[in-house]
């Protein structure tokens, strides 16, 4: 059904995150279908990474931990961004081409009333994809 | 390129965008995470990531400042003039002083060793092509000031040297000459008058702007600390910029930030609304001003929300191809011989009056140092954390001296070039008995100069769009830095408080005008340099120590631009 699957990952967020990482490492097991990670960070020094190399060896480590048993290595891409909160949709969107992939899971937020300014990046970027896009959305009482 | 990842011990990495190997540099080792004292909470669906002291005492300080401006405005003027007028009579020494200081740490590192020193690591390689690099450099530089003080200001002081010296009972001089004068001498008044200009525009402010500039890119990308204020002062203080020491240093970077920018919004807003009145007749009060600034912060939104790719730098790029076309123009159709020749003419009496007009001690030319000089040196150095962490966010991968010759003497050379084409073609025609320009308002006097071009409808509307657009790059590039200050050096905080920058910038552009007009703008401008200037002399210290813990390059290699 899917070949390979991407799962866009903010290091600085991660219990965000938790629920979708695992139904990314599910549908992997379930299809056999390799697992790409995607980070984007920027050149000056942030919360996750004080230097851009420190970052991409913090993303490798992150996807040596998160692979699931199916056989599949997990593969890391990292971009560099000038202005990742507002290039963030962009990059993702060529990030599904250049990593091929076929599905993307990603975590999401509930619907609030920002959203008709500033849309969330999981509607803008299944609208500009021909990859499935699968948002997970934390549980209600989180929100 | 995707590589079979089946057989790999560890995940096989690519990377896209990132320049690596990066090379030698010298880590800062500190625990300290960037947003460990962050605020983070999501209120009402919006989520927010602030250093909380920072953000809080900031804030309500600027709100409570733009209250008390609007609802007392007749006490606010009192203390916005009393406050400059202390500070022209016993701190121009001081900021002339500092300002040359300035220049001439910047000189001496464009021809040290340290000038080898690569921002971002031995091997870093540039983020920017240089064209849209110079063009962001420029546009956050001085951007509405051309426009507001192109024509006006080799106008006035001009005018001032030629008519001469006069003296008051007091034996203080109590004309707005600069220096000696030129009494009833056109052709030194000229070479005076754009002498004192270009003071005010070439190497002085951009030094300043390179100072911040390389400070926090040389302490954020060679030595991992957050690009804040705060961070230049770690060889100073340590671990303790994480404290209060280090949350004063960022709140006051947040005020002149804030205060520099709303000056130069400020002028903005008057010369598009003269503008407008003078092309289409549209009133220039008070109500047109707070439109213009309500609609224009609007716009700068808009570009607050696409970011700095498809925001700020595209707007640069209009800024720079539009500006271009202006100064064009005005060459061709102008008296283009005397331009060029009064270009290397205004370059030589500049450097030659320089030690004269930068000489911070026993001014005869009290008025012209204190009224003109000050406010310019409070005015550059409080928007300096402004234009300086712009540049230095653009500005990875470039070497010390490659840097500091980009922010200064690029600029510096584009500013006398522009000065000398709307200068002295305005003061050609004064001297030809044109009087419109020069008794003019300030605001209008670039439009006045127009007039007498052909084409003027088209030359003035380019102007004003000209005035609205570097207002709106202003406004957006002012907004990510002082975000990025309050939220503790966080570059990718969420996009709500940007805009909420934007809108407070709008709101205290629109109270200063309101409770005082421009010279509100001109002291609180010089007021909120005052402290900066201490600052960044503790900087330029800091400055030398960071640089001389960096490992150099080898022999000088140029980086090529993408």
């Amino acid at each position: 059904m899917f070949n390979k699957i991407m799962v866009p990952v903010d290091l600085a967020h991660l219990g965000a995150l938790e629920k979708a990482l695992t139904v990314a490492a599910d549908l992997s097991r379930h299809y056999g279908a390799a697992l790409c990670y995607i980070g984007v960070t920027t050149s000056q020094p942030s919360a996750v990474a004080r230097t851009p190399e420190e970052y991409e060896v913090k993303l490798r480590a992150f996807a040596h931990e998160h692979a699931p048993d199916s056989g599949h290595e997990p593969t890391a891409r990292v971009y560099n961004s000038h202005d990742p909160v507002a290039d963030l949709d962009d990059i993702l969107v060529r990030a599904i081409d250049d990593v091929g992939a076929d599905l993307v899971v990603m975590a999401t937020h509930l619907p609030t009333h920002l959203d008709a300014i500033m849309p969330p990046n999981g509607a803008k970027i299944a609208k500009h994809t021909r990859a499935s896009v699968l948002l997970v959305r934390n549980d209600f009482s989180a929100e | 390129m995707e590589k079979e990842p089946s057989t790999a011990p560890e995940a096989p990495l690519e990377s896209v965008g990132i320049p690596a190997p990066q090379g030698a540099a010298n880590l800062i080792d500190t625990d300290y995470q960037i947003g460990q004292d962050n605020y983070q909470a999501r209120p009402l669906g919006v989520n927010i990531d602030i250093h909380g002291s920072v953000f809080a005492v900031s804030s309500l300080m600027i709100l409570g400042f733009v209250v008390l401006t609007l609802a007392l405005p007749e006490q606010a003027t009192a203390i916005f003039n009393g406050a400059k007028g202390w500070i022209n009579t016993h701190a121009t020494w001081f900021y002339l002083l500092s300002a040359n200081i300035f220049v001439l740490l910047c000189l001496g590192l464009i021809l040290s060793p340290l000038g080898r020193i690569r921002i971002g690591g031995a091997d870093a390689t540039p983020d920017f092509s240089r064209t849209s690099w110079f063009a962001m450099l420029f546009a956050a530089g001085m951007g509405i000031g051309l426009m507001f003080y192109g024509v006006a200001e080799p106008l006035t002081h001009y005018g001032t040297s030629l008519e001469g010296t006069t003296l008051g009972d007091d034996g203080v001089r109590t004309d707005w000459a600069p220096l000696r004068a030129a009494a009833g001498d056109e052709e030194a008044a000229t070479r005076l008058g754009m002498a004192a200009t270009l003071l005010h525009w070439s190497l002085h402010p951009w030094a300043m702007y390179a100072v911040v500039a390389l400070a926090l890119a040389i302490f954020s990308y060679n030595k991992g600390l957050p690009m804040t204020v705060r961070s230049i002062f770690y060889p100073i203080l340590g671990e303790r910029i994480w404290g209060w020491p280090g949350h004063i240093v960022d709140i006051l970077a947040v005020f002149a930030t804030l205060f520099g920018l709303a000056t130069s919004l400020g002028f903005g807003a008057e010369q598009a609304a003269s503008g407008l009145h003078y092309l289409f007749g549209i009133g220039d009060g008070d109500v047109t001003l707070v439109l213009l600034i309500t609609g224009i912060t609007a716009v700068a939104l808009g570009s607050i929300v696409a970011g700095v790719d498809k925001g700020v730098k595209r707007l640069s790029e209009i800024n720079m191809v539009l500006a271009f076309l202006l100064l064009m123009f005005v060459v061709v159709v102008g008296p283009t011989l005397l331009i060029f020749t009064s270009f290397f003419k205004n370059i030589v009496s500049y450097l030659g009056e320089l030690p004269f007009l930068s000489n911070p001690f026993a001014r005869e030319d009290v008025n012209y140092s204190q009224g003109w000089t000050t406010f310019y040196w409070g005015w550059w150095i409080s928007w300096s954390p402004f234009v300086g962490m712009f540049i230095a966010r653009v500005s990875r991968g470039r070497s010390v001296r490659e840097f500091l010759i980009s922010v200064m003497l690029i600029p510096t050379t584009v500013s006398i070039f522009w000065f000398t084409a709307f200068g002295t073609t305005a003061i050609d025609q004064v001297r030809k008995g044109f009087e419109g320009a020069v008794s003019a308002e300030l605001p209008l006097q670039l439009f006045m100069m127009l007039s007498e071009l052909p084409l003027t409808e088209i030359t003035s509307f380019i102007g004003i769009v000209l005035v609205l657009v570097f207002f709106i790059t202003s406004s957006d590039s002012g907004s990510l830095v002082i975000d990025t200050i309050a939220a503790g050096g966080k570059i990718d905080a969420p996009k709500p408080q940007r805009v909420f920058w934007g809108v407070i910038e709008g709101a205290v552009a629109i109270a200063l005008l309101l409770g005082g007009g421009l010279a509100a703008l001109q002291a609180v401008a010089v007021s909120a340099g005052l402290p900066f200037t201490l600052l960044l002399l503790a900087g330029c210290y800091a400055i030398i120590m960071g640089l001389l813990s960096e490992p150099r390059i080898a022999k000088p290699t140029r980086p090529t631009a993408p």
